[in-house]
């Protein structure tokens, strides 16, 4: 089946959310739909509560693209931001939070007929993995608390026995050195394939 | 408290600050262009640790109950291309607070495509810009005919064509878009067409009264449109 709305670009497909549009927003939820779960996941712990919450956030999507500033801006990052942020509001309501590190058999889901789209987020799920192992241990504990975790800065701070102003410096330099190192990567010739082949 | 503030950006792009403080945070990050660089660049980091999580894929329910969800939306949430509009409409009636605030945040910057050829650079440039004159609900939103397709024409102007189905020009052939002004066409670029929707950004302005119709011409454009059209547009 070819995809009615496969050419455009994310930020287009949300443009054409904005007027209403079922099919941009069917296309956006083929291409960030799986990110989006794995996250909400990640950070819940259950297919059910994460299935909602991507729900709740492609519901959003849909209200609220006319505010998408689309000309400037990246519409996976906006989407998955929304999800993120609904998944760690549900945990933090439910005390359901926990945070394993980070293993790499999580994509034992991966279907053995992988897609070229599956086989390209393993391989950028990947890329992300070995950067963060290059991160100091304590800025890369801080970040996974928060963002798989859901725990906030004073929560952490309290959690790990270290002064707030600590947890706030592991965050930004972690962030920072993460984007460094994925940067880095990229111009070492990562491969992205085409889809259309 | 100002210096205190910029602080938290990186709690904020995580989701890790407390609700007193994601407050604090958003009222100060609508003025603060510092911040929202900065920001921008913390949510590149954020969008690859979600990567990072990505497993088995969702169950195909999962994408019924959403366009379910969708389907069964009041319409007065968004606003349709159907209608004509006039350029003053209300702002839309129900818009997600946090999505507005996160959306304005991710303003000030531009994807980096470094490994992008120029072309297609260009291309997506031209697709964006398409893109925020049909996302502005302040846009006019005029009928071509035949079919489904729609001029939307922005305040200042600029205008775009979304078309459904008009589907890729035969080989050889390009379709070109004009702007006629009194009887009197001028050229407003052409493109290959698609499968699925168009969504084509026009060059040049379209102003009170003026036409806008879609020929199919051979490769590389025409001075001088071949009748009939493909689609036509109303009169703005």
């Amino acid at each position: 089946m070819r995809r009615h709305h496969a050419h455009l670009s994310d930020e287009a497909l949300v443009a054409l959310v904005a007027r209403g549009d079922e099919d941009a927003l069917a296309e956006l939820y083929d291409r960030v739909g799986r990110v989006a779960y794995g996250l909400a996941l990640r950070v819940l712990r259950d297919e059910r509560h994460a299935e909602d919450a991507v729900q709740e956030a492609f519901l959003q999507v849909w209200r609220s693209a006319a505010t998408f500033r689309a000309e400037r801006a990246k519409a996976s990052t906006w989407i998955l931001t929304l999800v993120h942020r609904r998944a760690v509001d549900l945990v933090r309501r439910e005390e359901r939070r926990q945070a394993d590190p980070l293993t790499d058999d999580s994509a034992a889901g991966v279907g053995r007929e992988e897609t070229d789209e599956a086989a390209w987020l393993r391989f950028e799920r990947e890329r992300v993995q070995a950067a963060l192992k290059q991160l100091p241990d304590v800025q890369r504990e801080a970040l996974e608390l928060a963002y798989y975790g859901g725990f906030s800065q004073s929560e952490l701070a309290e959690r790990l026995g270290v002064p707030l102003g600590t947890i706030k410096s592991r965050m930004f330099a972690g962030l920072a050195r993460l984007r460094e190192l994925l940067d880095d990567s990229t111009q070492e010739g990562s491969w992205k394939p085409e889809f259309t082949s | 408290m100002e210096a205190g503030i910029h602080e938290l950006t990186a709690g904020y792009a995580l989701d890790a600050l407390d609700p007193d403080e994601r407050r604090a945070y958003e009222a100060h990050l609508a003025g603060c262009e510092r911040c929202q660089q900065e920001l921008a660049s913390f949510w590149e980091s954020t969008e690859a640790l979600a990567v990072a999580a990505s497993g088995p894929a969702p169950s195909p329910a999962l994408r019924e109950r959403i366009l379910a969800d969708v389907r069964t939306e009041p319409p007065q949430n968004v606003v349709p291309l159907e209608s004509r509009r006039r350029r003053t409409v209300p702002v839309l009636a129900a818009v997600a607070a946090v999505a507005a605030v996160v959306a304005l945040a991710l303003g000030t910057w531009a994807t980096s495509m470094s490994s992008d050829l120029d072309e297609t650079r260009d291309a997506l440039a031209r697709e964006r810009a398409a893109a925020a004159i049909v996302a502005d609900p302040t846009s006019r939103t005029v009928e071509m005919a035949p079919g489904a397709g729609r001029l939307v024409v922005g305040v200042d102007g600029q205008a775009a064509l979304v078309l459904p189905d008009l589907g890729e020009a035969p080989a050889g052939k390009t379709y070109q878009a004009w702007v006629i002004e009194d009887g009197n066409p001028i050229s407003a670029g052409t493109f290959p067409g698609e499968y699925g929707t168009d969504v084509v950004l026009l060059d040049g302005d379209v102003a009170e009264g003026e036409v806008v119709a879609v020929t199919l011409e051979k490769a590389g454009g025409a001075k001088t449109p071949s009748l009939p059209p493909v689609v036509e547009s109303d009169p703005v």
